[in-house]
């Protein structure tokens, strides 16, 4: 049977549990004891201020800071001495925040750059039947897409990889409306195929469409919880976290 | 015209082919230094005694085990390459988190090593490496010995190879992408480290392959990459370190001017690539194919 | 983010004005060990460490305190050597209007190496100033009045201002003396002024300095041409103690073996240069029966120095001191 946390809507397993997650840039303590848990089929996210730890959180997750301690469980298994490849291999995909499309790469290498993880992922001709702008710029050099485009590049080339679980680091950030939209779109998609998603967010309005619950992130630590049904009664409360 | 300079025509085309065999090395060495520093943010200053080592193997391998020249084109190469290999997992590793600078310094404590050790073993002196294609062929402008046919025709084939494996194939791709963010390329999947010791090994041996080419040409000497480097460096500046096709037609370039200069004042033969380099400097200080860093 | 790390070697632990007394007592004391030096060591092997220390102070005050690693300030001491050697044997010059023209020499060549160099940063810098450097060699190598290989011998001691006669080594040593202690004081005057702040400023953020209003270019050129006036300085001096002006002192391997002599000691602090000067000279002594193998040794001490030792034995002992502390 599996234990009940925070009256989750899920009854999936644990796809992801993290413990006491410190990490440092250098001399400087950025994370200070991030705890949560992501179930299998989830949409989660981290809300939060301008650099209250969130991004951080994720490239700690894929191994990227030098230094890290704590527990990062995935599928059961300790990440927490894993090389950044590693981490990856085991079945997570990251999209980075500003997307981290290369500029000396073409549409197409930007989308077939991450390597086939796991079975099941999208080939190249589904990802274009999915998103048929990326068809017609395929040839063009990889940043000379819209901010939009290059989202979708950067969601696009990690559903290659057959990973189910997904780290997406502000997806909507400096998007318009029409677009967030339809990330919110993709998003809702990619959860009805089973997908598990950690969303990394500072517009809650847009967070609560996607979403099933919500960490508040503050100095490097997890300060609330809050599910997505009580969202309308925790208005006041979010708009003095996110200082909105 | 070229009579008034008291320059025969076989002279100029002797000259030219040599400028492009100087041209193709200075392509070759630039090319790795380029790749190199672009995925290691490393000045490879051990990169004109890895050039060394190329020919000093092939010289080696003919001495004590008899392998000829065509042997040596691919064995040398690769023995230069593992030393690579050795030292970027043994020392430069180390160096990728602090100033850039520490890694010059680190291969120029390389260079006095290796050219101190073989320079104890054989002396300063050059170690003749007999021509593997005697004879010449006509070409009707010009009477080419086949030799430096050879080099010309292979130096560029393996710099155009070298330009399609990186701007065109998926493992380029790759690097290209290591190049910008090393950090996310891991993130994604690939065993970046380890794709740093093989790029590494590969501008190595890159090296090691233009030694090879010149054994025949500039007999072996331990001392033969030491002031090469320098240059390379100088045409490095003038290129701008952005491009692959950019370090192609710098080298080459550079190797034409330096023989003409040759023929015409050749007093300022050595000098001209640095002149040329100050005033580049001077006019666009990025470099001609590049992007201020 | 910029990176700074070459240059957080401990710096000068005795800066601050609480401890200024400490700092002045320990000038004095290694002033009055100097002093008496020759009593206990042969003058000749310290008249080369002063010489060779001071052309390593020089370069530190690029490297140390603006942040730019010159490999090709060999252009300058052997560049002054050569025009000092040349005044004093062909021209007959006095000592000191020898050392002069050198010192002339090597500041003009800074001037339009500097104008040239610092259009690039960080390692491009240190390429051309390399390539450049290779070519003032070449350029001294094809001229007649250098003597080629042979360099220009026989260059007289004459005494200084008519009447400091330094064909005794001991005298030598105290007129030698008396020049680096000009030139570390002058650094020292100039790491400490406001000049010197601003360069530190540059050193640790470029654009940041930019923003403030400073013309850091100009401050840099000021300190590259500074660099190479007393390399120069140390050049002519050399010129004048062994009375020979050769090829070796314009070569890469001369620039490389200055900031071997600085990285040794340690890059940025204010004794690191005459320390490693000292140990590097010491180690040549020694070794010179080895021939190649000098070469190798000081490649293996490159590779430890950087491996493991980037602070150089003083700024490692600073930061002993300070954790001690």
């Amino acid at each position: 049977m599996p234990d009940i946390v925070d009256r989750s809507v899920h009854d999936g397993r644990l796809a992801l549990k993290v413990v006491d997650l410190n990490a440092w840039y250098g001399e400087s303590h950025v994370l200070h004891g991030m705890s949560f848990d992501i179930r299998e089929g989830e949409v989660v996210t981290l809300l939060g201020r301008n650099g209250a730890g969130k991004s951080t959180t994720m490239r700690s997750i894929m191994g990227m800071l030098p230094t890290r301690k704590g527990s990062i469980i995935f599928n059961g298994k300790e990440m927490i001495s894993m090389p950044s490849h590693h981490i990856a291999r085991e079945g997570i995909g990251y999209v980075p925040e500003e997307r981290g499309i290369f500029s000396s790469l073409n549409v197409q290498e930007n989308l077939e750059l991450p390597p086939v993880l796991k079975k099941g992922g999208l080939s190249t001709q589904e990802v274009y039947v999915l998103f048929p702008a990326l068809l017609e710029r395929r040839n063009s050099q990889g940043t000379k897409l819209s901010g939009g485009e290059q989202q979708m590049l950067a969601i696009a080339r990690i559903l290659r990889t057959g990973v189910k679980f997904l780290l997406l680091d502000e997806p909507t950030e400096g998007l318009a409306p029409v677009i967030v939209q339809q990330i919110g779109g993709i998003i809702h998609t990619l959860k009805e195929r089973g997908y598990t998603i950690l969303l990394v967010e500072q517009n809650f309005r847009f967070a609560s469409t996607v979403a099933d619950r919500h960490y508040v992130v503050e100095d490097g630590k997890i300060v609330d919880r809050i599910m997505n049904a009580d969202i309308a009664s925790s208005t006041e409360k979010l708009r003095g976290y996110l200082g909105v | 015209m070229l009579d008034v300079l008291n320059i025969s025509m076989p002279m100029l085309f002797g000259q030219l082919t040599l400028g492009l065999i100087n041209g193709a090395f200075y392509a070759l060495l630039s090319l790795g230094l380029a790749v190199i520093f672009g995925l290691l943010n490393v000045v490879n200053f051990v990169h004109g005694t890895q050039y060394m080592l190329g020919a000093l193997f092939a010289w080696m391998l003919l001495h004590y085990l008899g392998i000829p020249y065509w042997g040596a084109l691919l064995l040398a190469p690769v023995g230069v390459g593992l030393v690579g290999a050795v030292i970027e997992v043994t020392l430069l590793r180390r160096l990728y988190s602090v100033d850039h600078l520490y890694g010059m310094l680190l291969t120029f404590g390389l260079v006095l090593i290796i050219e101190g050790f073989f320079r104890w073993l054989y002396g300063a002196s050059g170690m003749p490496y007999s021509n593997p294609l005697p004879g010449g062929t006509n070409l009707g402008f010009m009477f080419a010995p086949n030799y430096r046919l050879w080099v010309v025709v292979f130096s560029v084939a393996v710099c155009f190879g070298v330009w399609y494996l990186i701007e065109r194939t998926k493992l380029g791709s790759y690097l290209r992408a290591a190049i910008e963010r090393p950090d996310l390329v891991q993130a994604f999947g690939i065993n970046v480290p380890r794709m740093i010791t093989l790029t590494y090994a590969f501008g190595a041996a890159l090296a090691g392959l233009a030694g090879v080419l010149a054994a025949p040409i500039y007999q072996v000497n331990p001392l033969m990459g030491s002031n090469l480097i320098i240059v390379v460096f100088a045409v490095v500046v003038i290129g701008g370190m952005g491009s692959i096709m950019g370090a192609i037609v710098t080298g080459f370039g550079l190797g034409i001017i330096e023989g003409l200069t040759k023929m015409i004042y050749s007093e300022a033969s050595n000098t001209i690539i640095f002149v040329i380099m100050a005033i580049v400097l001077l006019i666009k200080p990025a470099g001609l194919f590049g992007s201020q860093k | 983010m910029k990176r700074t790390d070459i240059n957080t070697a401990g710096g000068s632990p005795a800066q601050g004005p609480g401890r200024f007394n400490s700092s002045t007592i320990l000038y004095l004391v290694l002033l009055a060990l100097a002093l008496v030096a020759p009593a206990v060591l042969y003058p000749i092997f310290l008249v080369k460490v002063l010489c060779v220390a001071l052309f390593a102070l020089a370069f530190n005050l690029l490297i140390g305190y603006g942040g730019l690693l010159s490999f090709g300030h060999a252009m300058f001491f052997g560049g002054a050597s050569y025009i000092t050697g040349h005044a004093m044997l062909v021209w007959g010059w006095p000592t000191e209007l020898g050392i002069l023209v050198g010192v002339v020499f090597s500041t003009l060549l800074g001037v339009v190496a500097g104008l040239i160099a610092i259009r690039r940063q960080g390692i491009y810098f240190a390429m051309v100033t390399l390539a450049l450097a290779q070519m003032v060699y070449f350029i001294f190598l094809q001229m007649p009045f250098t003597g080629g290989e042979d360099g220009i011998q026989n260059v007289p001691r004459r005494a200084v201002f008519g009447f400091i006669d330094i064909a005794n080594d001991t005298t030598l040593y105290y007129v030698v003396l008396t020049i680096f202690v000009f030139g570390f004081l002058f650094i020292y005057r100039t790491i400490h002024s406001p000049f010197g702040q601003v360069l530190k400023a540059i050193r640790e953020n470029e654009d940041r300095a930019t923003s403030l209003g400073y013309h850091t270019t100009r401050f840099k050129l000021l300190a590259f041409v500074l660099s190479a006036g007393l390399a120069g300085l140390a050049g002519a001096t050399k010129v004048v103690v062994f009375q020979i002006a050769t090829l070796t002192d314009v070569t890469w391997q001369m620039s490389g073996e200055v900031v071997l002599m600085t990285l040794v000691g340690g890059l940025g602090t204010v004794f690191g240069p005459v320390v490693g000067a000292a140990i590097i000279i010491t180690m040549q002594d020694y070794l010179a029966t080895f021939g190649e193998w000098v070469l190798v040794i000081q490649g293996v001490t490159f590779v430890i120095m950087v491996s493991l030792f980037r602070r150089g034995v003083v700024g490692e002992i600073a930061a002993l001191i300070n954790r001690v502390r």
